[in-house]
């Protein structure tokens, strides 16, 4: 019975963003702006223009606090 | 500083600037059109009458095309702070993480789950249902801003916290402290007001172009006055909150309010610059009068900084020389010290630091504790140990001047137009002078110009720290190599400019057809 409702539920949210989705007008042409703005950040420009160096060098914490002390505490050559 | 890549530094700053600023461009609309958005749709609750309806869901589609291109560019100022930011990243700590965890939650949750409701419930959901979601909506979007302005503000005060020298990270002891210091309230109230001055004036600009065409008169003279209301409301708040953040930088960021008000050499019973431009090319210590030329109001910077007309401002020179009294945080009387002490205290901070954890690698618990103790008492000064030169603490005098002038006198502008529209509507009803309405239309563009110019302020005033007195830029940055920030700088601007372009042909056509019913 719970498990019906649940269903229910579901679906009704469904139906209420499918057919949101369904009647845009010029909200179409957003979210295709949307969908390609994000590919770029996420896909492209996150995996190969910004990686967070600290996790991508490092495996624990404690070496990237002794990274940075080093950093912090040594002028650069 | 010598020994620092500041080519790279610099290419990081005007990466994190325009990211910045072109987000900025998106944020302020949103924040303000939100609640006129909410107050059209009370009305239409409250009245029935569904020409408030056609009106609500007419800015709700421009809202929503803002909110589109805006959406998700904030993002990439988390990818510069792992990337070009990382010994800073790591040197905040959870005082960055906790307040933008919980923006994330709050604007996944909040505006992403009920700006559904807002764009696809009418006639789906009740008439209620839909207006309770439209203000969440409001709300949740002001609430995320909040998040933001905290950790910036604790950036300019770091409050509640204190640093740990196993971890190198700053570790949050208070997060009431972190949440409401003095900086944050006023930030948050000021920035949020800033952006509902700004969407009132866009309101008001795009009516004023249907009532010139002779379009739409009905929602146009609707919204004239909501937005008027609004507007002015919120600009005579905006204006108080500008003073109280004044108040707050007078007390913790006296470099930036002598860099504001072009204040070379202090003095008791300064005077406030109202107009004016600077000498070219001033040092803060060779004696030239720092201005061509100014209109002044007497004793009045004293007053909005220290609520004294008599108290002493203390200058850049002052700044840097040190020796004159001060209150401190605890509210104790102080001498000033140097620039030159500061940079002496700042440094064996760091030199403790770094013997702290030569001690610890060898279990030396004595050197621990020495160090640990020799670094808590110069802490306070620790990022002046990476500057070499005094000047070095001197931000852009001319930017942050010139900025904080067209901010606060375009801040004023924005008041009287809105009493005088106001004023001429209840006089004359709506035959108002053509000059009026274009006028009105100006003031969108000018209004971009004075939220942009606060940030300038803020931003370039607090120069060169990242963290006030604790970290500059030039020890916050990642060492990597410069190219690679330029080509990702040059990225984001055809990125960020493209955004632009396409949310001024969209936001321009749909202003062109109107308001219609359906469709979203």
């Amino acid at each position: 019975m719970l498990k019906n409702k649940g269903m229910n539920l579901l679906k009704r949210i469904f139906r209420f963003y499918y057919e949101g989705f369904k009647s845009m007008t010029i909200g179409k042409t957003l979210w295709i702006i949307i969908l390609i703005k994000l590919f770029v950040m996420f896909a492209i420009l996150k995996v190969f223009f910004f990686p967070n160096i600290l996790k991508r060098n490092f495996n624990t914490d404690e070496e990237r606090s002794r990274y940075v002390i080093e950093q912090l505490t040594t002028k650069p050559k | 500083m010598e020994h620092f890549d500041l080519s790279l530094v610099n290419w990081s700053r005007a990466q994190f600037a325009l990211t910045a600023m072109y987000h900025w461009v998106f944020v302020p609309l949103t924040l303000g059109l939100a609640f006129i958005i909410a107050f059209m749709e009370t009305l239409y609750y409250k009245t029935g009458d569904e020409e408030w309806k056609r009106i609500t869901k007419f800015w709700m589609t421009l809202f929503g095309i803002n909110f589109a291109i805006g959406v998700a560019t904030g993002i990439i100022l988390e990818f510069e702070f792992g990337t070009n930011w990382s010994n800073y990243s790591w040197f905040v700590g959870d005082i960055f993480g906790a307040p933008l965890a919980i923006e994330g939650i709050m604007a996944f949750f909040m505006e992403s789950t009920f700006i559904a409701v807002m764009f696809f419930g009418w006639n789906k959901v009740s008439k209620k249902f839909h207006l309770i979601s439209t203000w969440l909506v409001a709300i949740g979007a002001n609430l995320s801003a909040l998040w933001i302005l905290v950790a910036n503000a604790w950036m300019q005060y770091p409050a509640g916290m204190f640093f740990n020298p196993d971890t190198a990270r700053n570790e949050m002891h208070n997060f009431w402290e972190v949440l409401f210091s003095p900086i944050a309230i006023n930030k948050f109230l000021h920035t949020v007001s800033s952006g509902y001055v700004l969407a009132a004036l866009f309101v008001v600009g795009i009516s004023a172009w249907y009532l010139l065409k002779g379009r739409n008169v009905l929602l146009a003279k609707r919204s004239i006055i909501i937005a008027s209301v609004f507007g002015l409301i919120t600009s005579v708040f905006l204006a108080l909150t500008g003073d109280g953040s004044a108040y707050q930088v007078a007390q913790k960021q006296p470099m930036k309010l002598a860099a504001m008000e072009g204040l070379y050499e202090g003095k008791e019973g300064a005077p406030l610059i109202v107009v004016g431009a600077l000498t070219p090319g001033k040092e803060y210590n060779d004696g030239k009068d720092p201005y061509l030329f100014r209109i002044q109001i007497p004793k009045l910077l004293s007053f909005l900084g220290y609520r004294s007309g008599d108290a002493f401002v203390p200058g850049v020179k002052d700044i840097i020389e040190g020796g004159y009294n001060y209150t401190d945080k605890d509210g104790n009387q102080k001498v000033a010290l140097s620039a030159e002490q500061k940079i002496e205290r700042g440094r064996i901070a760091i030199q403790a630091l770094a013997d702290y954890k030569n001690a610890k690698e060898k279990g030396d618990t004595i050197g621990m504790a020495y160090n640990r103790k020799l670094l808590d008492e110069n802490f306070e000064y620790f990022g002046y140990g990476y500057l070499n030169d005094p000047k070095s603490i001197i931000p852009n005098v001319p930017l942050t001047f010139y900025s904080f002038h067209i901010m606060v006198g375009l801040g004023f502008l924005f008041i009287a137009f809105f009493i005088l529209m106001l004023y001429l509507i209840y006089l004359r009803g709506f035959l108002i002078n053509k000059w009026l309405l274009r006028l009105s239309i100006l003031m969108i563009p000018l209004a971009y110009i004075a939220s942009q110019a606060g940030w300038i302020v803020a931003e370039v005033g607090r120069q060169p720290w990242v963290i006030q007195d604790v970290l500059p830029t030039v020890a916050a940055v990642s060492r990597i190599d410069s190219s690679a920030v330029q080509v990702t700088f040059f990225l984001f601007f055809i990125i960020f400019t493209t955004l632009l372009i396409a949310e001024l042909r969209i936001m321009f056509t749909q202003i062109k057809k109107g308001p219609k019913e359906g469709g979203n």
